[in-house]
């Protein structure tokens, strides 16, 4: 028997085991929104903005390892997603994407609320694609789930016109697809793997590389497994921060522009460098000539198009992480290290990660992250994009039950809250916190009203510099102070403000009173001492979000830090 | 690794679908390729149609290219065509007008030596059909220009090549 396109739609829905679809209505689906209505069994979320619900999904993807499911309307509903997508794509974030679209009759005629999404979105998705007949619509759906979970994963996008929705056809929601162009690659060459083994045996100063792909293919153990066998020293990258816990005694801490200094130095210096799941973008490598200079390179990635793209490779493997992983666990023999070792970890006795401590009375972000790290020992701690997450990546400890999620490929600011929100969703017994600027929170605020209504109890640390201060940050040091558009607090005619200075007109927002406004706890701590008490309560509240603002002072810098395009041996040290 | 920059040729087979050409081509400027020529049409399957693409690139850039165009869900194949036999032409045509007595004759003296047809003729111009080698095309299209500046109308088709089934090259 035939039944219409939207009820097709949420049969679909379910056969994929779908338990959460992030919605915001419009014409141009209220159909399928009816038809939600009618469903049990999914819980349908309504953020207050199309970029945050798409956020939202990224978060509920990395926090369960499931697809995040987006539903939105025509035109500026779609529009409205891009950025996020965008985000997803660049850091390999599996989402279906549905958007409504005006009836096919429509399209092309500039219609009311019609844009081109399919092609504006070309470049930062998966797979895209406008349905355009009905009897495809099972076939599609199944497509767009499949490409987004496999492979690498990515966004997907599905825009449904409306006539599609409406129309009767066939019922079937096939449990399969051939995908004639889309191969995933699921082995690995053996050859090429015993290859990159030897080498990497030969090593005198081998180092492991391990990235997003990591957490993606979910080889954390084998990782750990394959390092303590050989013996061999791994840095990660941001994104491949926790896949060894902080405290593993072959973890030598995040590379790249903030990287620890011992990090940077080890793969200066390592004459072979095994790299799995990262694609070496230039904030990991600096400057391309400079970066490892004395090494063979092995990558490991499940995406032929990465390897081989920016640095080059000497030995490619394509392969999934944990595949390859735990085949060469198979071949694995302790190598002779102790030296090497005992030489990295004088590199970080001669600078170890630690900020400068200001005045007593003032608060240091090292002490909040800190802070962060002993009342939430397990969780999710979801970051915003700038200082605060460079801090973040620095001192949280993160290991196989501290997970850190963080907008690595585009940077996005405004990423962070939202994709609070969506984990906590995902992941409702762990504790979720969410490191987040005063900037970026801005740009996301209005979701406060979504993490009520969906009764979402995060724990919002808000570091408020009162300045877009990674900028600023820039401006300090490359800039000769010169503060253009980054102070926060600055009023018109009136001179850039001095770091928390009592005299000069309030800051706005008054984070309390948005947290006040919205019927959220509010706590504003300005001092090292009250750190803890302030996380501790915030802990308490298992019924709403709890912002907890941090006055931090404009002029704490991330230190060590490399200049954008600089080889990675020279640090900024202080 | 060849860091040379030359023009190398990908026959693409694809998905027949809406935006597929759109996509493919947006690979090349959103990533900054040299894409020289790009041409598209049927093949024996309705579903399946084949692309002859020429960049202009070294070897480390193309090998991107060819593992970015394989990554893509709606390209069903990706040939090199580069180091391969291939049967490989051009079609142009080239409009010659305001031509006096002498000038027709010397557009039929080339016409001749290239052995390329007068299609179409006027009292004062005349169309010329190619059908041969880019390279060919290149070089009839510079001796037009240079004797019959401002006269000459060139379209072109842009290389359609499929792979030879001797081992003889005819690119
Ligand atoms: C959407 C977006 N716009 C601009 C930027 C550039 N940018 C990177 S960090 C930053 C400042 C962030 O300020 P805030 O959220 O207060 O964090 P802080 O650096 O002060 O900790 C800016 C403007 C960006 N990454 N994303
Ligand atoms: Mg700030």
């Amino acid at each position: 028997m035939d039944i219409t396109g939207r009820k097709l739609f949420v049969k679909a829905l379910l056969e994929e085991g779908v338990d959460t679809i992030f919605a915001y209505p419009g014409g141009m689906i209220v159909d399928l929104l009816d038809e939600l209505y009618k469903t049990e069994g999914i819980r349908v979320i309504l953020p207050r903005h199309e970029q945050a619900l798409v956020h939202e999904a990224e978060g509920y993807a990395r926090a369960t390892g499931k697809p995040g499911v987006c539903l939105v309307t025509s035109g500026p509903g779609a529009t409205n997603t891009i950025t996020a997508i965008a985000d997803a794509h660049y850091d390999s974030v599996p989402l279906v994407i549905f958007t409504g679209q005006v009836p096919q009759g429509l399209i092309g005629n500039d219609a009311f609320q019609e844009v081109d999404i399919v092609g504006m979105t070309r470049s930062i998705v998966k797979y895209g694609y406008t349905v355009r007949d009905r009897k495809a619509l099972g076939e599609k759906i199944k497509m767009a789930f499949h490409i987004a979970t496999t492979g690498k994963p990515g966004p997907v996008l599905l825009d449904i016109p409306k006539d599609i929705q409406t129309t009767s056809g066939p019922s079937e929601y096939p449990d399969y697809v051939a995908i004639r162009g889309y191969k995933p690659n699921e082995s690995v060459h053996i050859g090429q793997l015993k290859k990159a083994y030897k080498l990497l045996k030969s090593a005198k100063h081998p180092i492991i590389l391990a990235g997003g792909g990591i957490h993606v293919s979910g080889a954390e153990k084998e990782l750990v497994t394959f390092a303590e066998k050989m013996n061999i020293p791994v840095v990660t990258t941001i994104m491949g921060k926790g896949s060894i816990p902080e405290n593993h005694p072959l973890y030598v801490g995040n590379s790249g522009m903030h990287g620890r200094f011992a990090a940077n130095i080890a793969v200066t210096e390592c004459d072979v460098l095994l790299s799995i799941g990262t694609r070496f973008n230039d904030r990991i490598t600096g400057d391309l000539n400079e970066f490892a200079p004395h090494a063979k390179i092995i990558h490991v990635d499940v995406d032929t198009a990465s390897i081989s793209r920016n640095v080059v490779v000497d030995i490619p493997v394509v392969s999934d992480a944990k595949l390859a992983l735990s085949k060469m666990i198979d071949w694995a023999e302790p190598m002779k290290t102790d030296k090497w070792l005992a030489e990295i970890k004088q590199w970080n006795e001669e600078h170890p990660l630690s900020m400068p401590q200001g005045k007593s009375h003032e608060l240091s972000p090292q002490c909040i992250m800190e802070g962060i790290n002993e009342v939430f020992p397990k969780g999710i701690v979801v970051t915003d994009v700038g200082q605060h997450q460079m801090w973040a990546t620095q001192y949280i400890k993160c290991g196989h039950d501290k997970k850190m999620v963080t907008s690595g490929g585009l940077g996005t600011m405004g990423f962070g809250f939202p994709a609070a929100i969506g984990a906590k969703i995902g992941a409702p017994k762990k504790d979720i916190i969410c490191i987040t600027g005063d900037g970026g929170f801005q740009m996301n605020m209005q979701e406060m009203a979504t993490a009520i209504c969906e009764h979402v109890p995060i724990v919002i640390c808000l570091i408020n510099n009162e300045n877009l201060g990674m900028v600023r940050q820039m401006q300090q040091l490359f800039y000769g102070k010169r503060y253009e558009a980054v102070s926060l607090r600055k009023r018109v005619g009136m001179d850039t403000p001095k770091p928390l200075d009592p005299n000069y007109p309030e800051y706005v927002p008054d984070f309390m009173g948005i947290a006040a406004s919205y019927g959220a706890y509010g706590i504003r701590v300005t001092k090292n001492e009250d750190v803890i008490a302030a996380l501790k309560e915030a802990k308490k509240h298992k019924d709403a979000p709890t912002i907890v603002e941090f006055i931090v002072s404009a002029d704490e810098l991330v230190l060590p830090m490399v200049k954008g395009g600089n080889p990675m041996s020279e640090m900024i040290l202080k | 690794m060849d860091h040379t920059m030359k023009n190398r040729f990908i026959a693409l087979y694809v998905e027949n679908d809406v935006g597929v050409l759109a996509k493919v081509s947006g690979l090349f400027s959103g990533k900054s390729y040299n894409l020289q020529s790009l041409t598209v049409g049927m093949t024996e399957r309705d579903d399946v149609s084949r692309m002859t693409i020429c960049v202009s690139s070294d070897d480390v850039t193309f090998e991107q290219i060819k593992k970015q165009l394989n990554s893509m869900v709606e390209v069903i194949k990706v040939l090199d065509l580069t180091c391969v036999p291939v049967c490989m032409k051009e079609i142009l045509y080239a409009k010659i007008k305001d031509l006096d007595h002498d000038g027709m004759d010397a557009v039929f003296r080339i016409a001749e030596t290239f052995r390329v047809r007068v299609k179409d003729i006027g009292i004062d111009c005349l169309i010329l059909e190619c059908m041969q080698t880019e390279r060919k095309n290149n070089e009839l299209v510079a001796l037009l220009k240079r004797q019959f500046h401002n006269k000459v109308e060139i379209v072109r088709g842009g290389p359609v090549a499929i792979e030879s089934i001797s081992t003889t090259d005819s690119k």
